[in-house]
């Protein structure tokens, strides 16, 4: 029974699809093939995983399994999977039926797992998940709050499917949206589904999605659809994600967009920073084709929409949507004024739908379930969900998918699991480069997480980048860090984004070496609102945001540095130095241990000393310390 | 039909055998002379050579008719182009937010001081090209080292040491 399921998964019999209720019927019949009770490892294989090694344990499996005796015991499949989202803990492995959460499993572990899971149905304790600060283990995926808490949509397949394989995404629905558009809507009432949904666009600036098709449809001539898959931010992964894990709802969503804006031409542009993503897509491409669900006269309706990949070489400039169409026609991605508007005249001066692919992976649920069921999740201003990648200082760093308008203390603290190292928060920072950092909980208690509410706050909702910062990161040296980011990506053709992004650089390099001046924190609020307010597209005008908004909620840092030429945060190295209290040394002599430069002496149970001259501030005995006495001074 | 291109740069110099039927290849049979796919031709070329050689991009310019100045232009807009040759390594340090909030800017300069060479350029002895690149996405494990595309998670400045150390014992 389930070798037939293996091989009807593996290698499809049906040759092309060729009415829209066909879709239906295959997805039917492989699901009749399916036996819901058969042994599956999931093995996470998402770039988080495979940097720790996820790669190694497939083979490992493949091959423990093909040599083990099964004696007549059905063998289980083994699934590589997308991003399960829950990157600090990898590699992840789930075994089905029972839904057994395995992390942080090695390549010695695949042995024990066989002999005592399979085959003995036995649980190995060390491997399961146990959560900060608590000694009771969580044995199945469904009850480990860091997925409890989320309501994944967009993330619904991912970790569930093999991304390399079209079979088992349309077992779980894929393409059936196509479908049904396909016999019983007509473009204008795709376009008002989309509109009712209230959805925005993920990219970033949150333009209404349906009002950006409407407009795309109304134009005369050759139009195109196109994907921003140019996820540029740096600490954001949810794009690469979707890519990598879940092809086909972003591929269907495309389609839908092309129906509704009476387009046969699709583009899709990847950075080149992400060869699993193109590598995925072109087998999704290639079987979906092969199926008769996307290429020519799809599902034999006579709709053509092809859909062709094109990958970035590295600039960050690219994700801006008229820069982005300059690149796909094989230029430099220079940006232009957009007195003209890209679904009227963009890439090959025609009309041009650019969506993120994030909001694209929305439009088949929007369309399965109707608008109205998209909004009842969300707010009324920002509906639906977003997906964030959390990282920095918190225990959980992964991917996480939240109803707009949750509180973002919930979702450091609830979701996320906290800081460790007993630090305290300082800030969160969302939107990348062009963001803000909202100071929860010392300086604003909580916000909700929408478009208006970020806005309020200085920062954006960007595409989803979310930092998490505790009390050792200085906001100047963070600010330093973005604007130097931008001053290496700007395209350099307006002034204001150049010269002015070049300038606070070097006033933001003073100030953390030491040599800040009374007047600099006035000179980069000047600069910074000079640069916002007339730079000609969307990084000009955000790019003083992280500068503005620490200055906004951490003057006292600047004043710190400047003044008192001290960073309080212990990061600008010519600003502090370190120092242990002679009141809570237990003379453990672990600091001892740990320095690579030998600047630490004392005896045992005798409190240690710092030797100033030989020290070169890296941190590792303030880390390492147990009782928290070695001192920012 | 082959030809050779010396790649002098302040290291020692290159020579390259171009193919130029492989040039062929790319150009007119995968992208059909298309000029629209000219960042993915330069990609390809580049795979073939791990850097842009001079006579390969003038071949380009020749035969998909556009200015070498445009070609230029392109080359050095975008970060993943280079008309230097790269080394036999390729070390990339990512210096994405969550890995420069735990130390990659540190790792960059230890590197640079031990190997001599500053950020995108490559040793004299044509063996290590040092790059920075802006977020590989793994995050969870930062800080993160690329190493002819295998990745280091939560590197250090051992694990650069030993890679480092194996290097110029070689």
């Amino acid at each position: 029974m389930i070798e037939a399921t293996q091989t009807a998964i593996s290698h499809p019999e049906v040759a092309k699809i060729t009415s829209p209720s066909g879709v239906e019927l295959f997805r039917k019949e492989l699901q009749s093939r399916l036996d819901p009770n058969a042994p599956l490892i999931i093995v996470c294989c998402g770039t988080g995983c495979q940097a720790a090694g996820s790669a190694e344990v497939v083979d490992k499996f493949k091959q423990m399994l093909s040599g083990t005796d099964w004696n007549g015991k059905v063998i289980p499949l083994v699934k590589p999977t997308g991003c399960h989202g829950f990157c600090s803990r990898g590699p992840l492995v789930i075994i089905e039926p029972q839904d057994l959460f395995y992390q942080q499993v090695t390549v010695d572990d695949v042995e024990e797992i066989v002999n005592k899971t399979i085959l003995n149905n036995e649980v190995i304790k060390k491997l399961q998940y146990k959560p900060a600060n608590s000694k009771e283990v969580i044995p199945k995926a469904s009850d480990i709050p860091y997925y409890a808490k989320q309501t994944r949509l967009v993330l619904k397949n991912i970790g569930k499917v093999d991304p390399t394989e079209i079979n088992d995404s349309i077992v779980r629905g894929s393409y059936s949206a196509l479908a049904s558009v396909l016999t019983r809507m007509s473009p204008q009432q795709v376009i008002d589904e989309v509109a009712n949904s209230k959805l925005r666009g993920r990219g970033g600036a949150g333009f209404p999605t349906g009002l950006k098709w409407e407009s795309c449809a109304r134009q005369e001539g050759t139009r195109y659809v196109i994907c921003n898959a140019d996820e540029g931010d740096p600490g954001a992964f949810m794009d690469r994600s979707l890519l990598e894990g879940d092809p086909h709802s972003v591929l269907e969503g495309m389609a839908i967009c092309a129906y509704a804006v009476g387009s046969n031409r699709g583009y899709m542009y990847v950075r080149a920073e992400y060869p699993l993503a193109v590598k995925t897509l072109h087998t999704a491409i290639d079987q979906a084709e092969a199926l008769g669900l996307l290429g020519e006269n799809i599902m034999g309706t006579g709709f053509d929409f092809k859909v062709t990949i094109s990958t970035g070489a590295g600039a960050f400039i690219c994700g801006e949507s008229s820069a982005l169409m300059a690149s796909l026609e094989g230029k430099v991605g220079r940006p232009r004024p957009k007195y003209i508007r890209s679904v009227e005249k963009g890439f090959r001066d025609s009309p041009s739908n650019l969506n993120n692919v994030e909001t694209y992976a929305n439009i088949p649920d929007i369309i399965t379930n109707g608008g109205e069921w998209y909004r009842s999740f969300g707010t009324e201003r920002s509906s639906g969900t977003k997906v964030f990648a959390l990282t920095g200082n918190v225990y959980n760093i992964g991917l996480v998918e939240v109803p707009m308008g949750i509180s973002l203390m919930e979702i450091v603290f609830g979701i996320g699991g906290g800081i460790p190292n007993k630090r305290a928060l300082k800030g969160v920072q969302t939107g990348g480069p062009s963001g803000g950092c909202i100071p929860i909980p010392h300086k604003i208690p909580d916000i909700n997480v929408g478009y208006g509410k970020l806005a309020e706050a200085g920062s954006i909702m960007g595409s989803g980048g979310m930092i998490v910062m505790d009390e050792d990161t200085c906001m100047i040296e963070v600010s330093r860090y973005f604007v130097n980011f931008l001053v290496e990506e700007s395209c350099g053709q307006c002034t204001p984004c150049r010269e002015g992004l070049i300038r606070m650089r070097e006033i933001l390099n003073r100030i953390t070496q030491g040599e800040g001046r009374e007047g600099d924190v006035e000179l980069l609020t000047e600069i910074g609102n000079f640069t916002n307010n007339f730079s000609l597209c969307g990084l000009g005008t955000s790019a003083a945001n992280p500068v503005l908004s620490t200055i906004r909620y951490f003057r006292e840092e600047y004043d710190a540095h400047i003044r008192d030429k001290k960073c309080p945060s212990g990061v600008c190295k010519p600003l502090f130095h370190y120092d242990i209290d002679a009141e809570t040394c237990t003379g453990c002599g672990l600091c001892k241990i740990k320095c690579p430069v030998k600047a630490i002496t004392g005896e045992k149970k005798k409190t240690h000393v710092i030797e100033q001259a030989l020290c070169i501030k890296c941190m590792e005995c303030y880390k390492n310390c147990k009782f928290r006495s070695v001192k920012i001074m | 039909m082959s030809g050779t291109a010396c790649a002098c740069q302040e290291i020692e110099c290159v020579e390259i055998e171009i193919d130029y039927s492989l040039l062929d290849k790319i150009i007119r049979d995968d992208y059909g002379g298309n000029r629209e796919a000219m960042i993915m031709m330069m990609q390809a070329i580049q795979r073939l050579y791990r850097f842009l050689p001079e006579d390969a991009v003038k071949y380009l310019s020749q035969v998909i008719e556009v200015p070498l100045t445009k070609i230029y232009e392109v080359a050095t807009f975008y970060a993943s182009f280079s008309l230097e040759p790269k080394g036999k390594y390729i070390l990339s340090v990512c210096t994405g937010t969550a890995c420069h909030l735990r130390g990659s800017g540190g790792m960059v300069e230890h590197i640079s001081k031990r190997m001599g060479i500053a950020p995108g350029k490559t040793t004299s002895d044509l063996k290590l090209t040092l790059e920075t690149v802006n977020c590989v996405g793994a995050c969870a494990v930062a800080p993160v080292v690329v190493i002819d595309e295998k990745y280091y998670p939560k590197a250090n400045i051992a694990t650069l040491n030993d890679f480092m150390d194996r290097l110029n014992a070689e």
